[in-house]
């Protein structure tokens, strides 16, 4: 476990020092850990605070301010349904109910195989309601698109 | 024959990926294209036989076989594409390439290579003479920005374009961005070229993964053509350009508070003044605009300012890339000259509600807009007759309601999503939008009623004027316009 966390830990300096010169870079870091691991841990934050030479605090404020960056470890399947207006004009309220029947999880909540978050528009607008799939968005969703993409 | 399938979110959220391999396995060629704007009938698919497109919507991968046999006679068939009226009635200055081709085909530039040779001044000069208002959603005319930027003393100044599209009810941005990247890439260029600026940024929302992944390839492919980075088409000027992508938060949508993430912090907005073009990114002199402010420049320069201005209404210049969303039955990108009416728009290209029950209400210019009554429909779009209805235009965008709509759940909404995405800088906006949803839950369990809409109308008045930025000053527009035009759904 020591040996795993010391491998982490030198993957996110090499990230953040890649990232330190480039603009917006702590973000760009955080970013990419994310997109690598799944989330950020309290020792990737303190690593990124060392190379770009901030309190632990700043980056503790930038993590818990953008909903992507996530500090707990994501299950394989992450699923985000959109709440916003185009979407429940055709029954996003409805879909989201079915979906957490579905999952046996509430919106914002997890188990150890899959994620149910919201999402504020994914710009399908037009081909409403819409869901993600591990990054997959799709249009005028309903169950049976997510049973396909989840085989239960 | 040659079939055409985008390769936009549109086209592949709908199944585009798997009509493309029918047709591959069919022995038809096929050309991935950016979107035509049509969402509602994709998968689009066009089959081009001796030199005209054939048009079917909403076509499945086992529909393949019949549309290649029966052609016109197939219940899918638009007929040929020219003749679609959903296009034909538009007015394309923006996305006129867009949907033709692969967005990656580098077409020849509308007018980058004249742009290189003219002197700055006479350019902002066009800009103005277009009358050209950002939008993103404010509708600030733009030749004061470039003017202020141009103006402006500073070794390096910057170009940053808003691609924090956000809104719902809005993917113009994103229908660019896929459909026609070099478009935003000259457009970004040429302002680069005006103000004075060598480096520019775009900043791109998280949930447009497949966006992202065209406009980067785009950006690698104008480098290589030498279209951007140090003396490009050997006229000696430089301009560089570089994506950025958000990491979730609606409130980077504001200007400020995109331009603290682009710095890789907290997206809290900053206080105006001063405006960004005069201390914007790294309080340098800063030219931020909206996606299709930047891409309408390169017609605005090829055509001139003239030719823009009077393509619009008064001062409502040049065409607006309208979304129409939500319960409609042809719902996607309407670019027209500004003064068509609301209902041309919903009832005309839109053809009323998907669910087939009478249109209730629509919602205009994002979360941030105005319910309005089928009754005011006949209002024409341009950013003064909206506002005389207590409204905006915002970033173009209107979403459709039936009838089962209440509009009390749509407020309680509305207050929620500003507590959701506050970057809680300011008291207002951090803590009204909890207290106006908590209110607003009691009005709908009908709990003192009258004493709680009171109570929300101040908080909305305190919201309004004492918020630092739009995001809590126009919570409050939806709110109000759904109590004072819908009194009956507070009320139950």
């Amino acid at each position: 476990m020591a040996h795993t966390d010391r491998e982490a830990g030198v993957r996110a300096r090499e990230i953040a020092l890649r990232n330190r010169e480039r603009t917006g870079g702590v973000l760009r870091a955080l970013r990419e850990i994310v997109g690598e691991r799944g989330h950020i841990d309290r020792a990737d934050e303190h690593v990124v605070a060392d190379v770009f030479n901030l309190s632990r605090a700043e980056v503790r404020g930038i993590v818990s301010f953008y909903h992507d960056l996530k500090t707990t470890p994501q299950p394989g399947v992450q699923v985000r349904v959109c709440q916003a207006e185009a979407c429940q004009s055709v029954g996003a309220r409805e879909l989201t109910a079915r979906v957490e029947a579905h999952l046996g999880i509430q919106l914002g909540e997890a188990n150890e195989t899959v994620s149910l978050d919201p999402v504020y528009c994914l710009g399908l607008c037009a081909q409403a309601p819409s869901m993600m799939v591990n990054g997959r968005a799709l249009a005028r969703a309903d169950l049976r698109d997510l049973a396909q993409e989840i085989p239960s | 024959m040659t079939a055409y399938v985008p390769l936009d979110t549109s086209a592949v959220a709908a199944g585009a990926d798997d009509v493309a391999t029918a047709l591959v396995d069919a022995d038809i060629d096929v050309v991935r294209t950016g979107s035509r704007g049509m969402c509602w009938a994709e998968p689009l698919v066009e089959l081009d036989d001796s030199g005209s497109r054939l048009g079917f919507a909403n076509v499945a991968p086992g529909d393949v076989p019949a549309i290649i046999e029966h052609r016109e006679r197939h219940p899918n068939c638009l007929g040929p594409l020219d003749g679609i009226e959903y296009l034909r009635r538009q007015t394309r200055a923006v996305f006129d390439r867009a949907g033709d081709r692969h967005p990656l085909d580098l077409a020849k530039t509308t007018v980058l290579e004249d742009c290189l040779l003219r002197d700055p001044e006479a350019m902002i000069a066009e800009v103005e003479t277009s009358g050209l208002r950002g939008r993103g959603g404010a509708g600030f005319p733009a030749h004061i920005k470039w003017r202020t930027v141009f103006d402006t003393p500073g070794e390096q100044k910057y170009i940053v374009c808003n691609a924090d599209e956000g809104d719902s009810g809005t993917f113009a941005d994103r229908l660019l961005m896929e459909g026609d990247p070099y478009r935003l890439i000259e457009g970004m260029t040429i302002a680069g070229l005006a103000t004075g600026a060598s480096r520019g940024y775009v900043y791109l929302r998280s949930e447009y993964p497949v966006a992202a992944g065209i406009f980067q390839s785009a950006l690698d492919n104008a480098y290589a053509a030498d279209l951007l980075g140090t003396d490009i088409l050997g006229s000696g000027k430089d301009f560089d350009l570089e994506l950025f992508i958000g990491a979730g938060a609606y409130i980077c949508g504001e200007e400020t508070s995109l331009l603290e993430s682009l710095e890789g912090k907290r997206g809290e907005i900053r206080v105006k003044p001063p405006v960004p073009a005069v201390s914007g990114l790294f309080g340098a002199p800063t030219l931020v605009h909206n996606v299709i402010s930047f891409a309408a420049v390169p017609a605005i320069m090829k055509h001139g300012g003239t030719w823009y201005a009077e393509l619009g209404v008064g001062r409502s210049t040049g065409t607006m890339a309208f979304q129409l969303a939500g319960n409609v039955q042809r719902g996607g990108l309407i670019e027209v000259p500004f003064g068509i009416t609301i209902d041309e728009i919903v009832n005309g290209f839109g053809g009323g509600t998907r669910s087939g029950r009478p249109v209730r209400t629509i919602q205009i210019g994002g979360p941030l807009g105005a319910y309005l009554k089928p009754d005011e429909f006949d209002t024409p779009l341009t950013y003064e007759a909206v506002a005389e209805l207590g409204a905006g235009i915002g970033h173009g965008g209107i979403v459709v309601f039936d009838d089962t709509v209440d509009l009390a759940r749509q407020a309680h909404y509305a207050f929620e999503f500003c507590e959701v995405e506050s970057c809680g800088k300011c008291t207002p906006c951090r803590l009204g939008s909890v207290r106006g949803k908590e209110t607003m839950a009691a009005v709908m369990e009908g709990r003192e009623v009258d004493s709680k809409l009171t109570i929300i109308e101040d908080l909305c008045e305190v919201m309004e004027t004492a918020s630092l930025c739009q995001m809590g000053g126009m919570t409050p527009i939806p709110v109000l316009s759904a109590i004072k035009r819908f009194p009956e759904d507070f009320r139950r």
